[in-house]
């Protein structure tokens, strides 16, 4: 146990040092995101959402940017670098080693969840700080409740898409492509309150929205009525039992070559 | 002794080709064996299922004493592995790369001694990625070798190498016959199997074609004697059986023998006694190219 625990630890923290020192990770999981708030909150003003009791845009967009964030931290960077990894080789070396596959996994997962954590804590302060959005102390326990599920369940969704991805050239494209209109389409972008109800409704179908009305509801209790919405935490957590399964009967570990 | 590397019978058959088609191979404690083989002859399939990445289709593997196609955590403990293409993480510096794999084994040797056996010292701050493809390919066998292994596979190490790079590497790995591990690699380099190797086999359309040591195996095969005289020589008056070429008014003669001292000796009087000069002697005893091209050629 205890040396399965350092074995973890071990390869946590050079898969530190790797994300830290890929101006790629730290760019479009760290940067872009802080950025993105910046922008939606300068242009969308402080407006009151009517539907969300009078929530306004500025902090309609903390909850939002980290649920971008989380999703960045997690899917798309692991979607990303382990296909890059595996076609590299390193995971298929990997395995030539007495090191315990699962192992590897859980360095580069706990890699994403702890990137997420930091992200959560950055864009909640900015947002703090620069809009006003209070600080969601009170419901700190539903705020990481959330977070520990959503981050796990879009590592594992991150882990089963790499068997999609052919190769390390083929990798931003499909996974952007799966993010980038489901964050469109579930109002991390774009006010849910400017998108028709319709599309708002199917695009509940996927762990994005469902995702964002856990968050939302945890850092603004007032904003989805009274309660928080569980439902949308067991959806995520479904996709994420979704991805493992997935993920542990498609997964890859040899480059095609 | 117990055989490092025993493997009887090894079928292995991709969906409708045969990669191995009852490959035998016997590796001692100690030696470097080298493998050689054209391209698709199936080396990269036999170093798979000894590796345990494959499984076989028939035969019997057992490396280290267990089969790899069933073996755990301890027995990788004890082997190392270079794969064809040199897989690095580019961010992680030299040193940092050996740290990581090191943590992956229960007796790691020092890192500073890996970085040092594979000359690397100037280079242990830099990150993979800045490194030559010399460098890298150190690097890879350095990671392989941190594990302190008993046994060490190299697929094709030298391959795109330039010649002081080749040479290079060569030293390196002929350096890891005194720590005792015995190294299996592949090549399709003759003159690294027979730089290198103790023993050599000759693998052809998924069998061992021929095996032994390179100087054995070129034995009985015939010395080549080669000169050179003008074109108004007429061939037929040399007194061995001979093939020719004549160009630019040279006459290039090519003798085939298994008694280079007889023939040698009448070739020379013949010269002797009609006055002329054999231009670029040269005697070639067989070698291992030799023996290579009569079993694939």
């Amino acid at each position: 146990m205890t040396r399965s625990l350092a074995l973890v630890a071990h390869e946590f923290r050079y898969c530190q040092k790797v994300f830290w020192r890929n101006p790629g990770s730290v760019f479009f999981t760290v940067l872009f995101p802080v950025v993105l708030l910046l922008i939606f909150a300068t242009i969308f003003g402080n407006e009151p959402i009517d539907s969300l009791g009078g929530l306004t845009t500025e902090r309609y967009y903390v909850p939002a940017i980290v649920t971008l964030a989380v999703i960045s931290a997690t899917f798309t960077s692991l979607g990303m670098n382990v296909t890059i990894a595996r076609e590299a080789g390193l995971l298929k070396r990997g395995r030539g080693t007495p090191q315990p596959a699962w192992v590897f996994i859980a360095g580069r997962v706990g890699n994403s969840i702890v990137v997420s954590v930091i992200m959560v804590v950055v864009v909640t302060a900015i947002g703090a700080v620069l809009f006003g959005a209070p600080v969601p102390w009170s419901t700190l326990p539903l705020v990481a409740v959330t977070l520990v599920v959503g981050a796990s369940a879009f590592s594992t969704l991150g882990l089963a898409v790499t068997a999609l991805i052919p190769s390390r050239e083929a990798a931003p494209a499909i996974v952007n492509l799966i993010t980038l209109p489901l964050f469109f389409l579930s109002g991390v972008f774009i006010p849910e309150n400017e998108i028709p109800e319709g599309v708002l409704s199917a695009s509940s179908i996927f762990p994005v929205r469902e995702f964002f009305q856990a968050f939302l509801a945890s850092f603004d209790p007032a904003a989805d009525g009274p309660g928080f919405p569980w439902l949308s935490l067991v959806a995520v957590a479904a996709w994420g039992l979704l991805g493992l399964l997935l993920a542990i009967r498609y997964f890859r570990w040899e480059p095609r070559r | 002794m117990t055989p490092v590397i025993a493997a009887a019978g090894v079928v292995k058959d991709f969906e409708q080709v045969r990669a191995l088609d009852g490959l035998d191979l016997m590796v001692e404690p100690g030696e470097i064996f080298a493998v050689l083989g054209p391209n698709g002859a199936g080396k990269t399939t036999l170093l798979g299922i000894l590796e345990g990445y494959l499984s076989r289709d028939d035969g019997a593997v057992e490396v280290l004493g267990v089969d790899p196609a069933s073996a755990g955590s301890s027995w990788r403990q004890r082997i190392g592995i270079v794969l064809q293409e040199t897989s690095l993480e580019p961010l992680l510096t030299v040193r940092e790369s050996l740290e990581l794999y090191a943590g992956y084994y229960r007796t790691p040797r020092p890192v500073d001694e890996v970085i040092e056996m594979v000359g690397l010292e100037d280079s242990a701050q830099v990150r993979a990625g800045r490194l030559s493809g010399g460098q890298q390919r150190r690097l890879d066998v350095g990671i392989a070798m941190v594990g302190n292994p008993d046994l060490l596979f190299l697929d094709e190490p030298t391959t795109g190498f330039d010649p002081s790079a080749r040479r290079n590497a060569w030293e390196m790995i002929a350096g890891l016959r005194e720590l005792g591990t015995t190294v299996l690699l592949t090549t399709h380099y003759m003159e690294e199997a027979a730089t290198l190797a103790d023993r050599v086999a000759i693998v052809v359309g998924g069998a061992v074609a021929a095996e032994g040591k390179p100087a054995a195996l070129a034995e009985g095969l015939p010395t080549r004697i080669v000169f050179r005289v003008p074109d108004v020589v007429d061939p037929a008056s040399i007194p061995i059986q001979s093939d020719f070429i004549v160009r630019d008014g040279i006459l290039t003669v090519s003798i085939e023998t298994t008694d280079p001292t007889t023939d040698l000796e009448s070739l020379i009087a013949w010269a002797r006694s009609n006055g002329h000069s054999l231009d670029g002697l040269e005697v070639k005893t067989p070698s291992l190219e030799d023996v290579y091209m009569e079993l694939v050629g």
